[in-house]
């Protein structure tokens, strides 16, 4: 569980990045922190494992202070997969995924035993990929690395970056629908953030929406798409609502009964629409 | 016609004869290059560890670090290498040592830092959310990442070092650069050429090698980085060449008397003096040390802190140079001045003098000093004002021009400064009418150039003297070795002596060897003398 308590960052006495957030996520859920750039999404996401330091409050993860502890430890029990991937380019996927585990000094069959495991996990035949360089891989093979390095040391918690920004359409959903088949193998508090109202809706099991650091709005995606309740919050779910809308009349007769095709049905769309204009 | 064809160009037996003779040199010169370059980029290398810490810590510490790199990079090498023989009081392997390592640290130090501080954002914050320690960012991520540019700094100073080491002879450091400025002093072109096309080989290869390091460290190949690695020790080892040599001369030679360092400045006539001395230690049972080549003035700091045991001075320079003195009380009382002088202020013991004076005088061909009937610089007196002297690019600027031009009221119609070398030639084809010449020279007998009386003493005397250190003194039976020399040469032998270097393209040992056989042989006999 990771709770929030007053937690407030400011970077200058005027500028607060956070202001008096109070938050709780209970244990297996998996959160999206959303909303614009600045909006203190990545702070507070950051704030967790201490990469940023809160300027007051206290944010307990499975009932202790994060504040209280060691950051170099306690970051090598909470896995992390970073924006923009951020595999170490000098190292193979066998060493990126082994980082935390070599940190915490396993032996070197546990750790082979467990890169083994984790490119299985991600769908990287170890004996294709364990000793290739990130550079050697596709957009979406270093995220799927990404994925097995912030996995390797069983965290209890996982947090994630905007961690398919950098990912064309096709890959994102492919690696989204993996996150949803993984997350439901794995005991996991995730929080997620993503400026992608579609992505949280479809992902998380509470979607938090952030706007000058504060929470504006909380609560499951079901929740969110019946009552938004704030008009900035209504805002942001307009674009999935709007898609969701072209895709049922494009498609007529075929009812789409979940957001989550939403990202298919966009492809889909690209491909209709020059058809349909020529018939 | 029997020679050897290279690309193209026909080798004859002379030419390959006077490179035979360089290479016998290549072990001791090479080996003390290679000892010389490696040491100081190691040094420049460990040099870098706490100094890339301290400047990645603090910002204004970094570039005051990275400041004072850039401007010991702007002294001119060879005036940084002369400036750490007063400031460390002494010559040798030291102070180029030291000159040498600071020269290398600029690019290793500036492209460590960068490099490390070049690392990626998101990767650092990978690293750190991933929990690593400073310390296992900087080893772990930071490291490895800036290897590549590291790396390229440590072979940009290795071409450095490498090159500039060749300006360490004249603090009196052993590299290749002893083939270089014998070479250019005794217009020899083959150790010119040997001592350059070895120092840019042994630059290529070591950039090769590190280069290859770089490339086996990168793409993780093993085998090629242990190849390399076995490369540079392979070069390494090179520094154990004269140590060999020496082993083997003992092993030849049984056991060998006390070492002796024979000192000599750079022009021809000091290169045949050290090498004849040199020569003639090793047969009375010492083990001598040459230090040819060297700066006038570092060499008699050298003798007087006892880092160069024997060399030879000239009474004219000591009484100017060293006892700050301008006038000329005749050349007895000089000599005997200047003994007392170096005794009781450095403990210098003056030898003797040798028999010969290397002193400035004015020279012109014979055949029209007899055809104007000029045989003094009284005589000269008259033609001067429609005249041009010529005369060394120091002459004009020295003592000696003033008084000459005091005591004997010379007015020339111009003056030209001009290379030493060159003079001769340009006196002899009339390019200008008279010169400064040393009396010693050889040319002056080649071209048949006549040396002018200086009856009214314009120019103090030169006599060649050979000196002992206070250390040297102390070495068993050294004094008494030496003290045959005294009055043993004349003008004339060292004129001919010269010559064969400096005009028929001899090479220094010949030379050498001519002095042998005519200082040595009738008179007096030398004691101990060659065993079979």
């Amino acid at each position: 569980m990771i709770r929030f308590h007053d937690v407030s960052k400011a970077y200058s006495p005027q500028r607060f990045a956070v202001l008096d957030l109070n938050l709780e996520i209970a244990h297996g859920q998996t959160v999206a922190l959303v909303g614009g750039s600045g909006s203190g999404k990545s702070t507070t996401l950051k704030m967790i494992n201490r990469l940023i330091e809160p300027t007051s409050g206290s944010i307990d993860v499975n009932g202790t202070n994060v504040l209280r502890r060691d950051p170099v430890a306690l970051r090598r029990t909470i896995g992390y997969v970073f924006q923009g991937i951020g595999l170490f380019p000098h190292m193979t996927v066998g060493e990126n995924v082994a980082v935390i585990p070599r940190l915490l000094g396993w032996s070197s069959a546990r750790i082979d035993a467990r890169n083994e495991e984790l490119l299985r996990l991600v769908r990287l035949p170890p004996e294709d990929y364990l000793h290739r360089f990130p550079s050697e891989l596709s957009g979406g093979q270093r995220q799927r690395v990404g994925f097995a390095r912030a996995l390797a040391a069983s965290p209890q918690v996982l947090l994630m970056d905007e961690p398919f920004g950098a990912l064309d359409p096709i890959t994102r959903d492919e690696l989204q629908q993996e996150f949803l088949n993984l997350r439901r193998t794995m005991d996991l508090t995730v929080v997620l953030v993503t400026h992608d109202m579609t992505e949280a809706l479809l992902l998380a099991d509470q979607v938090a929406v952030m706007h000058e650091g504060r929470i504006l709005r909380m609560g499951t995606p079901g929740e969110m798409l019946r009552s938004p309740g704030h008009d900035y919050v209504a805002a942001l779910l307009e674009t999935p609502r709007r898609h969701l809308e072209a895709l049922r009349r494009l498609t007529g007769r075929e009812s789409v009964s979940h957001p989550g095709a939403g990202e298919k049905g966009e492809t889909a769309n690209e491909r209709t629409v020059p058809v349909g204009n020529t018939a | 016609m029997n020679g050897l064809s290279l690309l193209g160009i026909r080798l004859d037996p002379v030419v390959l004869r006077r490179l035979g003779e360089q290479f016998e040199r290549l072990p001791d010169f090479l080996g003390g290059h290679i000892l010389l370059t490696l040491t100081a980029l190691l040094f420049g290398l460990a040099a870098t560890v706490p100094l890339t810490l301290l400047a990645l810590r603090n910002g204004g510490l970094k570039g005051a670090l990275l400041g004072g790199a850039s401007i010991i990079q702007t002294i001119p090498s060879l005036a940084l290498l002369a400036l750490m023989v007063p400031l460390l009081g002494q010559i040798g392997f030291v102070p180029a040592l030291i000159a040498l390592s600071l020269y290398s640290l600029l690019p290793i130090l500036r492209n460590t830092v960068t490099g490390l501080e070049s690392t990626d954002p998101a990767l650092l914050e990978a690293a750190e959310g991933v929990g690593m320690t400073p310390v296992q960012i900087l080893l772990r991520v930071r490291l490895p990442l800036a290897l590549p540019v590291i790396i390229s700094g440590i072979r940009t100073a290795t071409v450095w070092v490498v090159g500039t080491a060749t300006l360490s002879t004249p603090v009196g450091a052993v590299s290749l650069g002893n083939y270089i400025f014998t070479g250019l002093q005794t217009q020899n072109p083959y150790a010119v050429l040997v001592g350059c096309v070895t120092a840019a080989l042994l630059a290529l290869l070591l950039d090769f090698l590190i280069r290859q390091m770089e490339i086996g460290v990168l793409g993780r190949s093993r085998r090629r980085t242990l190849m390399a690695a076995l490369g540079v020790a392979v070069v390494a080892s090179g520094a154990l060449l004269p140590r060999l040599r020496e082993a083997i001369r003992k092993s030849d030679a049984g056991d060998t008397g006390p070492t002796v360092v024979v000192g000599g400045k750079a022009f021809t006539e000091q290169y045949l003096l050290t090498e004849f001395l040199t020569r003639y230690l090793a047969r009375e049972g010492f083990s001598p040390q040459k230090t040819a080549g060297m700066g006038s003035s570092l060499l008699f700091d050298a003798l007087a802190n006892g880092s160069v045991d024997v060399y030879v001075d000239y009474t004219g320079t000591i009484f100017a140079n060293t006892m700050k003195r301008s006038d000329s009380p005749g050349r007895a009382e000089m000599f005997r001045q200047m003994s007392d002088f170096l005794r009781e202020r450095h403990g210098i013991v003056t030898i003797g003098k040798l028999g010969f004076e290397n002193t400035y005088a004015l020279a012109l061909p014979r055949a029209r000093a007899e055809k104007l009937g000029i045989r003094t610089l009284e005589d000269l007196r008259r033609f001067a004002p429609g005249w041009v002297i010529g005369g060394d690019y120091e002459f004009f600027g020295r003592p000696e021009w003033t008084r000459l031009r005091n005591r004997y009221a010379f007015r020339f119609r111009n003056r030209v400064r001009m290379d030493a070398a060159l003079m001769y030639d340009a006196v002899r084809r009339g390019q200008v009418d008279v010169i400064s010449a040393f009396s010693t020279d050889g040319r002056i007998a080649a071209y048949d150039l006549v040396v002018l009386a200086d009856e009214r003493q314009a120019f103090p005397p030169y006599d060649a003297v050979l000196f002992l250190s206070a250390k040297g003194a102390e070495k068993a039976g050294l004094t008494e070795a030496l003290r045959p020399l005294v009055g043993r040469f004349s003008d004339s032998t060292m004129r001919t002596a010269n010559r064969i270097v400096d005009v028929d393209g001899g090479s220094v040992r010949e030379a050498a060897a001519f002095l042998e056989r005519t200082v040595l042989s009738g008179g007096t006999e030398t004691p101990q003398s060659v065993s079979p």
